[in-house]
């Protein structure tokens, strides 16, 4: 199964980064694509990208809301949220564990070998701030004389925005190296502190400061397609707790918000079959989806 | 003979159906007009430089 899902995160990273004509080019993409929402957190500043960052777009509309306004356009941001609305609505953090080529980079990284470390739980909560703060109330909030925000979680803190695109375009447009100064050197900073936490402990972005996550998040408990536990077959051995990589307890707490649904618990660990994907209330077998999983790999 | 007593949940469709109608709304108010404009520039602040 975490070969299927490496590989569905592979293809994912290149449907969503699918314009290789950018070293001829010296510029991003700029085709139609780009009216499509991003599942995973991916900065449409990245030379590549073909989609655009729901992150980043929602942030965009909200700091120029009062000049749209004044002008007659109602962007308020209904198209971003509808459209991950709808993702969340049916796969939840479905698309953190199978589409999300930050999720993919930090998964890699935890690879390197090294002694792991666990992230306390109450930082968990920290990614709601960012979304709520960083991505809402600041750029909405806090505007110049002209009565424009900034986009406070893409400027001072998104990670993969300094690896897709920060660096990349750095490295395509020389003219941009005059002007880096201590913001750059902060997104470094804090791209490099994430890459070393993702060594040392699984996923920490995404389980801390991800604002998409913590959206996604909010639809697990009732996303169409999503992990259901069957109590009566549950032993509580503890098994799934061993291979979770955000360190959750299913048996505990089904459809916990920080669940990314990489299915490990159900393939890897439960020998009981509590442990079953569900669609709109309907289970699909897990025992049967795990050995069509080992067949094919 | 047992009867399966499953019943389709619903939430999931109810929200669906209103983050559908949220995006047609956006699209209604020219809203991926603005996005695409967006996404085709580079943002500055994004990439940790305006």
């Amino acid at each position: 199964m975490e070969t299927i899902r490496t590989w569905s995160q592979a293809i994912w990273l290149l449907l969503i980064n699918g314009f290789w004509g950018f070293p001829v080019t010296g510029n991003l993409y700029q085709g139609p694509l780009k009216i499509i929402c991003s599942p995973g957190l991916n900065c449409y500043s990245c030379p590549a990208a073909t989609t655009y960052c729901p992150i980043g777009s929602l942030q965009q509309l909200l700091l120029g809301i009062r000049f749209s306004l004044q002008t007659g356009n109602y962007y308020i941001g209904t198209f971003v949220v509808g459209s991950i609305g709808i993702l969340g609505a049916t796969v939840g953090r479905f698309i953190c564990g199978w589409a999300c080529p930050f999720g993919l980079y930090q998964e890699l990284l935890h690879r390197i070998p090294s002694k792991k470390y666990s992230i306390p739980r109450l930082l968990n909560g920290l990614k709601y701030l960012f979304l709520l703060f960083f991505v809402i109330v600041l750029p909405l909030v806090l505007v110049d004389d002209f009565g424009l925000g900034k986009p406070w979680f893409c400027k001072y803190v998104c990670p993969a925005g300094t690896l897709e695109a920060g660096i990349p375009m750095v490295l395509l447009q020389p003219d941009l190296r005059s002007t880096l100064g201590w913001l750059y050197v902060n997104k470094i900073a804090l791209l490099l502190m994430f890459s070393i936490w993702s060594v040392l402990a699984s996923r920490p972005f995404c389980r801390t400061t991800c604002p998409l996550g913590a959206f996604y998040g909010l639809f697990n408990r009732v996303s169409l397609v999503k992990l259901r536990l069957d109590r009566e077959a549950c032993t509580s051995c503890g098994a799934c707790h061993r291979v979770c990589p955000v360190e959750i307890r299913i048996n505990e707490t089904p459809g916990s918000s920080e669940c990314i649904n990489c299915l490990r618990c159900m393939s890897e660990a439960c020998q009981f079959d509590a442990i079953s994907l569900e669609i709109a209330g309907f289970p699909l077998k897990s025992r049967s989806i795990v050995t069509k999983a080992n067949v094919r790999s | 003979m047992k009867t399966d007593k499953r019943t389709i949940r619903r939430t999931p469709l109810i929200l669906t159906a209103f983050f559908l109608l949220l995006l047609l709304t956006g699209i209604n108010l020219g809203e991926p007009t603005r996005v695409l404009e967006q996404a085709k520039s580079i943002c500055l602040a994004c990439i940790g430089i305006g």
